[in-house]
């Protein structure tokens, strides 16, 4: 008799057969430990995925960048690298913060984990937030990507290109926006090519010794050849690269774009962790979705340290 | 008794013990199938969806082999356009829908989890997901196609949002796809995308899988051939794709935004284009043929009743084409401006693929040779496989050399190369592997006989097709071309009959199936003899897949199973592993 009550659960196989089970045990694993390992391998699978994604804007970034230097070197300027800096400190510090969680949810301290989940919420709204204030600078001054771009061929917008985009990170507006001869695009006679300007890319015998200074402008006056070795304006670039400045907008913006809205997608997943850590979900038993949300705001941290140099700080 | 099995109710379907209760009668309604968790019923739905998709690229294909029966010296604008569209549609919905999802998304789906032994695949969520994004890719085509009919229905009166058809090739080179488009190129990207999400999700959830849900006693090199391809092609899609992924968002952003990456006249670079899109799309190559090469280890050793020759050298070897396919890409920019250094390397690279090819078809030969061989409808679709991989393989390496690569790039030549390999070997392993598993997938046996006919009509038609078409291509015919010269039409009269016979056979093959479904014999658990986990189960499996946890031990060791009259399958001998193995 003792022996046939026991057949059904020779069986244990049912779908809802969690026989005393962890309840967050999956009926097709065997053990927690199972489980577990399972979805670190999946998600590491998943960053390797999101690498290989990011890298093909990383290839497309590099052969650009190497076909139009001047172009980077010019538009970069545009960028707040103040702004930039900061953006990267606050995301490293929620990169802390969440790791910091995981070993709260593996110590079983719950309050810990949930005020450290809100702190890595709210870095993740920080950086959003700078950078927004940072698109909005682009977006009042027409810097979009394509052919929305002041600088593009195509653009038929009121805004006319700067001359100096130093000028938008110094906050001296008047400068890049005052008077009209700055305002002004020039002309292509009054910025023409100098008929001794040799082309960097274009190889040769001088080859390497003009791209060491490529912001020298053979046919510029000394003084404005000093000027150039602090940074490049409009006129010191050629017809060509000044039709290419709008490239840098659009790596720019796709990249930083593509990352934002994976900043935005971990900061929804730490908000879910942070309302299940609330109810006391998490335990040392079971902390697998705090660990596996935290690679991904790592990742998504990584990129970002990648992204800060490659855009903000071109010489 | 029936006392003792009420307290436990709920457990009673799951069991299955006399009720005959499978993973199909499992939970009835249209809502059971479109939101199961079940890999079996996923794979199930995978397949109807992708046989739909071959279904669809097949019958472009039928169109533009009848339209290619005439030279077309007199040619309109119209007839053109349309010829674009018809061979674009073809390779795009037969890439994307068929070839890439074929095997893994249906046989590997169903075949996976049950020869781990499992219950499911370790993300069955995923695996859902993965089939709904599948469906949501195909309907951008779906969309692409209806634009380009009511375009054509209505005179021009009607077009859609974004265009009509598509005419840029299946590759989507720039700037065919972007300043010189004419049709839905974003639609049809946004479909491509979608579906590489798809294959994403289901190559995480196999590699996740087979990591850690081997059971006990499965080492890695106790593992079914076919887990090690499928591991090797998810490899693949988890690192090829993405890239893919991140090309097709350029593109889109490019035609919307006009930003200049890949189209010359904003500055971009063509040939990156290229590099990006074959950075996936060869590696892809390899996601179509090496599922392919492992359900040939399959079928080869159960039905030539003899163990796997030389398993640790195809296992390897699909490791091994999987890490080359990654470095052989620029094969197929021979002629866009590479740089001959460049073009140097690649060409050695992709010589060296045909090492571990060659190696898996002297393995499968050695399988052969001195077998039980039982020449089963599965049997001929493998034996098919290996002329028409032969073949296949071989015109490969005249491609990998530049300079007769320059010669021979764009033409018939690679056209019929291609296709018989990704759409030949593959379509023959597929085929044959839906004869091997179709009993443990629907518990029903087929006609043998009509199987058998049907599979020497495709391998007749098959070649009737594609080998003038190596000829057609040395002698100069190029690809895409909707009229010719007049001397090139007899190699397209041939090529179209061939067509037409091919056709044949596969509606023979569909009404094969469908009179097993209908009026099928009852399928034994193992009709085949094989060990592989699979066989250990009934047939169709039990929603979990196995009343009693199989036993682990070699998948190629056949010597325990012998043959029972009564259900014409077979069964575990009952008697000490000693007495039957001495011979």
């Amino acid at each position: 008799m003792a022996q046939l009550t026991t057949t059904p659960l020779a069986h244990p196989v049912g779908h809802d057969a969690h026989n005393g089970h962890d309840p967050h045990l999956a009926h097709h694993f065997d053990t927690m430990e199972q489980q577990y390992r399972s979805n670190k391998t999946g998600m590491w699978v998943f960053l390797a995925t999101e690498i290989l994604m990011f890298g093909g804007l990383f290839c497309a970034y590099s052969v650009y960048r190497h076909n139009h230097p001047e172009v980077f070197a010019f538009a970069h300027e545009a960028l707040d690298r103040k702004w930039g800096a900061i953006n990267t400190i606050v995301l490293i510090t929620s990169s802390l913060t969440m790791a910091w969680a995981v070993r709260a949810a593996q110590m079983n301290q719950r309050k810990l984990l949930s005020f450290l989940l809100a702190l890595t919420i709210l870095g993740g709204a920080g950086f959003m937030v700078i950078k927004s204030v940072e698109y909005k600078t682009k977006w009042e001054h027409h810097l979009f990507p394509g052919r929305l771009n002041v600088y593009n061929k195509e653009y038929k917008g009121e805004a006319k290109p700067y001359a100096d985009l130093l000028a938008l990170k110094n906050g001296d507006e008047e400068a890049a926006m005052g008077g009209d001869e700055v305002h002004e695009a020039p002309t292509a006679a009054a910025i023409a090519v100098p008929p001794e300007y040799v082309d960097p890319n274009a190889g040769g015998p001088d080859a390497a010794k003009i791209r060491a200074n490529f912001a020298v402008v053979p046919g510029l006056s000394d003084k404005a050849n000093e000027h150039l070795e602090e940074h490049l304006t409009l006129s010191s670039l050629n017809d060509l690269d000044r039709s290419r400045i709008n490239a840098f907008f659009s790596v720019y913006f796709l990249m930083t774009g593509l990352h934002g809205i994976h900043v935005l997608i971990g900061m929804g997943l730490i908000t879910w962790l942070f309302f299940r850590s609330l109810r006391n979900e998490f335990s040392s038993k079971y902390f697998a979705p705090v660990d596996l949300v935290g690679l991904y705001w790592h990742i998504v941290d990584v990129i970002w340290i990648f992204l800060f140099p490659l855009l903000y700080l071109i010489h | 008794m029936t006392a003792i099995s009420t307290p436990l109710p709920h457990d009673l379907p799951h069991d299955g013990h006399g009720h005959g209760d499978n993973y199909l009668t499992h939970g009835k309604g249209l809502m059971s199938w479109l939101f199961t968790l079940d890999h079996k019923r996923i794979g199930l739905m995978y397949m109807t969806v992708v046989l739909g998709a071959f279904a669809l690229g097949g019958a472009f294909a039928v169109a533009l082999r009848t339209h290619l029966l005439w030279p077309h010296q007199d040619l309109t604008a119209q007839q053109a356009e349309l010829y674009n569209n018809m061979f674009t549609l073809h390779g795009a919905v037969m890439v994307f829908m068929f070839i890439i999802p074929a095997i893994p998304a249906v046989l590997g789906n169903f075949i996976l989890p049950l020869q781990l032994g499992a219950k499911d695949v370790a993300f069955p969520r995923l695996n859902l997901l993965s089939f709904h994004i599948y469906c949501i890719g195909g309907l951008f085509f779906v969309y692409v196609l209806l634009s380009g009919v009511v375009h054509a229905a209505t005179g021009g009166q009607v077009t859609f949002p974004g265009g009509f058809g598509l005419d840029t090739g299946w590759t989507f080179y720039a700037p065919y796809s972007t300043s010189k488009a004419s049709g839905s190129v974003t639609a049809a990207v946004l479909g491509a995308f979608m579906l590489g999400f798809s294959s994403i999700l289901t190559g995480l959830n196999f590699i996740a899988t087979i990591h850690s849900l081997r059971p006990k006693g499965m080492t890695w090199f106790r593992m079914p051939l076919l887990l090690w391809s499928l591991y090797a092609t998810s490899i693949i899609q988890i690192l090829a794709t993405p890239v893919l992924a991140i090309t097709l968002l350029l593109l889109v952003a490019e035609r919307t935004l006009g930003i200049g990456i890949f189209d010359s006249s904003l500055g971009g670079d063509p040939v990156l284009m290229q590099h990006f899109f074959w950075f996936y799309s060869h590696p892809a190559v390899y996601i179509m043929i090496l599922p392919a090469m492992g359900v040939i280890s399959e079928i080869i050793t159960a039905h030539s009743r003899k163990h796997i020759f030389g398993y640790t050298f195809v296992a390897m070897s699909s490791v091994g084409i999987a890490m080359l396919s990654f470095f052989v890409w620029g094969h197929h920019m021979f002629v866009s401006g590479q740089s001959p250094m460049a073009g140097a390397i690649f060409s050695l690279l992709t010589f060296l693929v045909a090492l571990p090819s060659a190696v898996k078809v002297f393995n499968w030969l050695g399988t052969l040779y001195k077998g039980d061989i039982h020449l089963t409808t599965p049997m001929l679709y493998v034996l098919g496989f290996l002329l028409l991989f032969s073949i296949g393989g071989l015109t490969g390496l005249p491609l990998a050399a530049i300079n007769v690569d320059v010669h021979l790039h764009d033409t018939y030549f690679v056209i019929a190369h291609f296709h018989y390999v990704a759409m030949g070997s593959m379509l023959f392993a597929f085929l044959g592997g839906m004869y091997h598993w179709w009993p443990k997938m629907f518990g029903k046996m087929y006609n043998d006989n009509a199987g058998r006919v049907a599979a020497v009509l495709i391998f007749i038609g098959f070649n009737l097709t594609f080998f003038p078409q190596f000829i057609a291509g040395t002698h100069g015919m190029p690809r895409r071309y909707a009229s010719y010269p007049p001397e090139f039409q007899i190699y397209h009269v041939l090529s179209t009959f061939g067509a037409y016979t091919m056709t044949t056979g596969l509606v023979i093959v569909l009404l094969n199936w469908v009179h097993s479904l209908a009026r099928g014999k009852k399928a034994p658990a193992n009709p085949w003899g094989a060990n592989t986990l699979e066989w250990h189960t009934s047939s169709p499996p039990p929603h979990d897949n196995f009343k009693v946890t199989p036993e682990v031990g070699d998948p190629y060791d056949m010597s325990g199973w012998v043959y029972d009259q009564a259900t014409e399958g077979w069964v575990l001998s009952d008697e000490p592993r000693a007495a039957t193995s001495h011979h």
